[in-house]
């Protein structure tokens, strides 16, 4: 893999970019909205660096301008808790050598998984992964320092870029869910966490869509697509 | 104190994705797990797409949400490129509040 041939697979360079432009715009708020609620400037953009996982970044900053640090990190580490099974599922897509697994783990988001998963073979699968995670890695982390320095700009949600994160992992997500046993798992999911969500703590209503695997025992895998 | 809760989350997310990478690699997993492991991923990250549609931190979004991911999903489903879904569905939210409608 090189950067050559990600900035040679034009599709993939245009749709990451434009998911990016939303997640950038997302992240000057967070920048924003953390000095707002009172986080140092050098601490908001250490966070953005080194959490890089964006909803666990809103739920803290709110947590620790209630006056709740404990809660910050629990609620958090709840809400990061699906790294774990993404990591398991597309553990071989990050590469085998150590500083592959050491780096690659970092840019393990929702959308460097969404990503990789839409593409058909291994080679695709591998590159559209690491372009995804560091071009979101730099635009993050760009954003929040941006959203420091220029305070409150306005709500991302007026640009309706709210919708474009879900709109953008459903065009993802639509490759794999051709295979119809995926289907019903991923709909069984996200029915759970639909239901849940009113009721449970951020985070385990996404956890609890795991139970969707058992519509496989429902229904057996038929051969290889 | 708030970068204690900085390095603790920072801490614990990397172990979490860490430890999914390396597991991968060092437990022999039956190759009847390994063939959920991608539709473990594909529920999850339904379920976020859809709690994300629907939800702002717990109570419903409103309707503007929604529809935008909508009829960005129509034009996914139509095939249209990656880019229109994306803009149409943040175009149409933007609209709908734009003429008043949440």
């Amino acid at each position: 893999m090189t950067v050559g041939s990600i900035l040679g697979d034009r599709s993939l360079v245009r749709d990451v970019g434009a998911l990016g432009l939303a997640v950038f715009a997302v992240s000057i708020s967070f920048g924003a909205i953390a000095v707002a609620a009172g986080i140092p400037a050098g601490l908001t953009i250490l966070m953005s660096l080194l959490v890089f996982a964006g909803g666990s970044q809103f739920l803290a900053v709110g947590l620790i301008a209630a006056g709740n640090p404990f809660a910050a990190i629990f609620a958090g580490l709840l809400l990061n808790a699906r790294h774990l099974p993404f990591g398991l599922a597309i553990g071989e897509v990050i590469g085998t050598r150590w500083w592959q697994r050491l780096v690659g783990a970092h840019l393990l988001i929702d959308e460097s998984v969404a990503f990789a998963l839409a593409q058909p073979d291994p080679a695709r699968r591998r590159r559209a992964y690491w372009a995804t995670g560091c071009t979101l890695f730099v635009l993050w982390n760009i954003g929040a320092a941006l959203g420091v320095l220029l305070g409150n700009v306005g709500d991302p949600a007026r640009l309706g870029l709210d919708a474009a994160f879900p709109a953008g992992l459903i065009a993802l997500l639509l490759p794999p869910l051709r295979d119809p046993t995926v289907r019903l798992v991923a709909l069984t999911g996200a029915l759970v966490a639909l239901v849940t969500t009113p009721i449970l703590p951020a985070g385990l209503p996404v956890l609890l869509a795991l139970t969707g695997l058992v519509m496989v025992a429902v229904r057996p895998r038929k051969a290889a697509s | 104190m708030i970068l204690a809760v900085i390095v603790g989350l920072a801490i614990g997310t990397y172990a979490f994705r860490l430890a999914g990478v390396v597991l991968r690699e060092r437990v022999a997993l039956p190759e009847r797990v390994q063939v959920l492991l991608p539709m473990a991923a594909a529920a999850l990250l339904a379920a976020l797409a859809a709690t994300a549609t629907f939800y702002d931190s717990g109570v419903f979004a409103g309707v503007a949400r929604p529809t935008g991911v909508a009829v960005g999903a129509v034009l996914a489903w139509r095939r249209a490129p990656f880019v229109l879904v994306v803009v149409a569905a943040a175009a149409t939210a933007a609209l709908l509040r734009l003429a008043g409608l949440e």
